[in-house]
């Protein structure tokens, strides 16, 4: 049970066979006996958990089921919730309670969701490996001396040990996927514009995506379905966005005429060559079910980590100038004059990563730098989405590695930012171009997960869903689980 | 060698909508503080700005009135400092593309001519919050009730050469947003806030150094702060020193003005497009549809009013100050419509110079249009003169009683009997025997002085049409 999919439980719910209740009550049990081992999880309040559970049962026993009745999801702490703390994993916001939920919170509540607690995440969301969390790093389920991705690691190690069937995480620059792939779960990040960002702590605006992290392909489409729309209280949430049946777009079953794009900059020297060995085998995978394979090329890549690394500081830079100790969050004691209070409470608040980042937007925004930087870093933004748009002329999908590299061993990289940075190559132009991008288990290197990344074109997340359905029925990897936390490797 | 002032104005004039800018709360003036907030303008984490169109609508009408060009798709940007009573840490504002650019106002000049001065562009921004530091010890208070009202900032061309031309401009810029309706334009609720770029050179030189002097909140202190800065920055330069960049405040106890701060202390905003807002876009239909919409506007009205109604241009324009001035004079002339220069000069001398005198508002006068056109019928029907008239007027102000009430009252309604005028002049001539002499031997000046002596003995009832023509007549012998 604790490693079934969200749709099997949902079958078990369905039919009697078990209640909210009792699912709840097998993942608190695991989560008493295994977070602390993991640090999936930086807030847990047992008795809430079960009261929304009690509540969905008695629900269920006078109503039709909701989409997600009863079913547990946890949330990365980035989400605004009215119950229970949202920090962001930052000390600036210790202790930090929001009078409001996010607009994707309310979302599930109204589909019937149980809300399991707040997970580990890098602070601000800014890292790729749940290190820069002021609460403690968060470790991979597969091998606990290592990271479980980033940002959004606690989401990803929470599923890949079934302390809860979902999560949900955000994406500014792989932050969902990155760390799917790590932990060998499945993770979508949906089309910029196609979920609310209302109540999502801002790290880059114009990036932020939410989604769904998961056991299996089907599972994020059915969290995903529940929290997409329009809303108007968010600018850039797109009022006549396609609409996709999202249940009916996991249905397929091969890959007949699938046109499947393998960009060449995402197969290169340096790459860890078992990782780029299972991204090759899946591929050949897809042939075997009908898809052609079709060598392109996305040639403004290697700009692309640059670039977000410049827009998503600039604006972050500015998102995280609230934090000033003025109205909510830390405050230095003893200010002595307005100076020393900003100052002081924002050197005590962040960490030196989020720091890094301020510095670094502040910097490419300042005058004098700013066509230098961010001017031109948007036209490199153009660049990769008309990459992609031209790609997307000859191909129904791009299939890549998520990830060049498995999971690699806690404080590993934590002193060369650089080489940090790198680890989200392959993903960051997804979120430059607006793109849905999904990444699934396809297999292991060095005896940790490796990722299978999904590109589509914008509004498409059917056709990434679909070629990820096909290739998931196919083969086995999503039913593989780590052994140490009672699954089957 | 004469000095040439250069000024530029920029004004920030608070749009009145009923909610703000970018969230759903009330921007009512005047509030408990920090009653007037929610979590969006509050800055509070993951809120986000949703635009008010109506702030948009009227910053285009606006931008129609000054005959500018509207651009149909601008941008927001953040521009980023810290402030406590700045709660997100930046201003949504407009930089690099605003959603108004490039109009003119034209003010009269002393020759009767008129003097075109351009307007750069309007954007719009989001008010911040008030911080408060007077009467507290050692700590400041703020209110959040402000923050996020729409305002729109309006930058004019450097091309006013006098502080008189920078109060022409700015009366006639504050004429025209109270006329469309588009922001109370109250300068003591800061409403209408202005900043003046001020420079001096020598003619046909290129401009100086310019300073910005803030914190300047009426016409008169604008004008005292001007003549300030140009006398300050003269002397400077005429005793041999150069004209720093700077802002200064000004301080309308001391009539000073002291630096706030230098160039090389100014803020690096650090501008950048606003990624919570897409860019906006309005049609072309839609600015037409406002064009459509826009009101008269008062060089028109002043216009009509001078063909339609024979006014002055004095009178008329007395008359469109306000639009509720003029609605007040419209509605006169409705209700007296005989005679539309007769309701010009009673509501312009008599009434306004009377509510100016006791410090009130037309809105506030306690006599009506309606009742004011009663007294004028008055005159029109030869019920009153014209000076018993004004003893009338002297007594609406003051009472509710009707106006053929206090005309009977005072006893005032005109005698047109001839029999009973042939008496009072026949009592005048008798009284007057050498003056009747003299008229007779060919001093037809003294015609005045009959006049005056009847009416005077009438005490002012008698018609005066009437005395005219029967004193010709008795006098003739």
């Amino acid at each position: 049970m604790p490693f079934s999919s969200l749709s099997e439980i949902q079958n078990r719910l369905s039919s009697g066979e078990t209640t909210a209740v009792e699912v709840a009550r097998l993942y608190l049990d695991r989560i008493a006996s295994f977070n602390d081992e993991l640090n999936a999880f930086v807030h847990i309040d047992p008795a809430h958990v079960l009261a929304q559970a009690q509540a969905s049962d008695k629900y269920r026993s006078e109503h039709d089921a909701r989409p997600l009745e009863g079913l547990p999801i946890a949330v990365k702490d980035i989400f605004c919730t009215q119950d229970g703390p949202t920090q962001c994993c930052s000390n600036i916001l210790k202790d930090f309670h929001a009078p409001y939920d996010a607009e994707v919170i309310t979302k599930l509540k109204e589909a019937g969701a149980v809300l399991v607690g707040k997970t580990n995440m890098d602070e601000f969301a800014m890292g790729s490996s749940t290190e820069t969390s002021a609460f403690g790093v968060c470790r991979n389920p597969w091998d606990t001396e290592r990271i479980p991705g980033g940002s959004s690691g606690g989401s990803a190690a929470a599923v890949a040990a079934a302390l809860t069937p979902a999560a949900l995480g955000t994406d500014t620059g792989g932050s969902i996927r990155q760390p799917a792939a790590v932990t060998g779960i499945t993770g979508l990040k949906p089309t910029y514009g196609r979920v609310s960002r209302r109540g999502i702590i801002a790290f880059a605006s114009s990036l932020d995506q939410a989604g769904p992290m998961t056991r299996t392909v089907k599972d994020c489409a059915m969290i995903t379905g529940a929290i997409v729309g329009h809303d108007p209280r968010d600018a850039t949430s797109v009022a006549d966005a396609p609409a996709i049946d999202w249940l009916a777009a996991c249905e397929s079953r091969d890959m007949k005429g699938l046109k499947i794009g393998k960009p060449k900059e995402y197969f290169v020297d340096g790459m860890d060559a078992e990782v780029r060995a299972s991204v090759e085998a899946a591929l050949k995978k897809c042939e075997e079910l009908g898809a052609e394979i079709i060598d392109i090329s996305l040639p403004n890549t290697e700009h692309a980590v640059a670039a977000y690394y410049v827009i998503a500081p600039s604006e972050a830079s500015a998102n995280l100038s609230r934090y000033d100790g003025v109205r909510f969050g830390h405050r230095c004691d003893n200010p002595e004059d307005l100076l020393d209070m900003y100052t002081r409470s924002r050197d005590e608040g962040f960490g030196s990563e989020v720091k890094r980042r301020i510095l670094t937007g502040a910097f490419a925004l300042s005058s004098g730098y700013y066509d230098a930087y961010y001017l031109k870093a948007q036209q490199v933004r153009t660049l990769v989405q008309q990459d992609f748009t031209a790609a997307f002329e000859q191909v129904d999908v791009i299939a890549t590695p998520t990830s060049p590299i498995t999971a690699f061993k806690l404080g590993e990289k934590t002193d060369d930012p650089l080489t940090m940075y790198l680890s989200d190559i392959f993903t960051i132009a997804v979120n430059l171009a607006g793109l849905p991008g999904l990444s699934q288990p396809c297999g292991f290197a060095n005896n940790l997960p490796v990722g299978l990344q999904w590109i589509g074109p914008a509004w498409r997340e059917d056709s990434v869903l679909s070629a990820a359905a096909a290739y998931e029925a196919a083969t086995e990897w999503t039913t593989r689980s780590p052994a140490a936390f009672g699954g089957e490797s | 060698m004469s000095w040439e002032v250069v000024i530029g104005l920029e004004v920030h004039c608070q749009i009145n909508t009923d909610t703000k800018a970018f969230c759903g709360c009330s921007t009512e003036f005047g509030a408990e503080p920090n009653t007037q907030t929610c979590p969006v303008c509050l800055g509070m984490p993951g809120q986000l700005p949703v635009l008010n169109t109506v702030a948009v609508d009227k910053t285009i009408l606006t931008g129609l009135a000054i005959n500018a060009h509207i651009n149909l798709e601008s941008k927001f940007d953040r521009k980023n400092y810290f402030y406590p009573d700045l709660p997100k840490g930046y201003q949504i504002s407009q930089f690099a593309v605003p959603l108004v650019v490039g109009g003119y106002i034209d003010i009269p000049t002393k020759d009767g001519g008129e003097k075109r001065l351009g307007i750069t562009r309007i954007h719009m921004e989001e008010d911040a919050g008030k911080s408060m530091h007077e009467g507290l010890d050692a700590v400041s208070h703020i209110d959040l009730n402000r923050s996020g009202v729409p305002l729109m900032e309006i930058v004019s061309e450097p091309d006013m050469r006098s502080a008189d031309e920078a109060i022409a401009y700015l009366k006639q810029l504050h004429q025209l947003i109270r006329f469309l309706g588009v922001s109370g334009a109250d300068m003591e609720k800061g409403q209408f806030r202005c900043d003046a770029n001020i420079s001096v050179r020598r003619p046909g030189e290129p401009f100086g150094t310019r300073t910005e002097m803030k914190n300047m909140n009426s016409f008169r202190f604008i004008k005292q702060a001007i003549e300030f800065e140009v006398l300050r920055q003269i002397e400077i330069i005429e005793d041999g020193g150069e004209v720093v960049q700077e802002s200064r405040l000004w301080d309308s106890v001391k009539c000073e003005s002291r630096s706030m701060r230098s160039k090389e202390e100014a803020h690096d905003y650090r501008y950048f497009p606003e990624p919570d807002l897409p860019p906006l876009r309005v049609s072309q239909q839609e600015v037409d549809a406002i064009k459509a919409g826009m009101p008269e506007l008062p060089g028109q009205l002043r216009k009509r009013f001078e063909t339609e109604y024979g006014l002055s241009s004095y009178d008329a324009d007395v008359l469109t100050q306000t639009l509720e001035s003029a609605a007040w004079y419209e509605s006169l002339v409705a209700a007296h419509p005989a005679d539309p220069k007769r309701c010009a000069n009673w509501m312009a001398n008599e009434l306004l110079g009377r509510l100016n005198d006791a410090g009130k508002d037309l809105s506030e006068s306690p006599v009506s249009a309606a009742r004011l056109a009663e007294l004028l019928n008055r005159i029109g029907d030869n019920t009153i003169s014209g000076k018993a008239a004004k003893d009338v007027f002297d007594a609406m102000m003051e009472s509710t009683d009707s106006v053929d009430a206090i005309i009977e009252a005072k006893g005032l309604k005109q005698v047109s009997d001839s029999g009973a005028i042939d008496a009072i002049i026949l009592e005048v001539m008798a009284a007057n025997p050498a003056q009747v002499e003299g008229y007779r031997g060919g001093k037809d000046k003294l015609m005045g002085f009959f006049v005056g002596q009847v009416m005077k003995a009438s005490r002012g009832t008698a018609n005066p049409g009437m005395v005219n023509q029967r004193l010709l007549e008795l006098l003739k012998g």
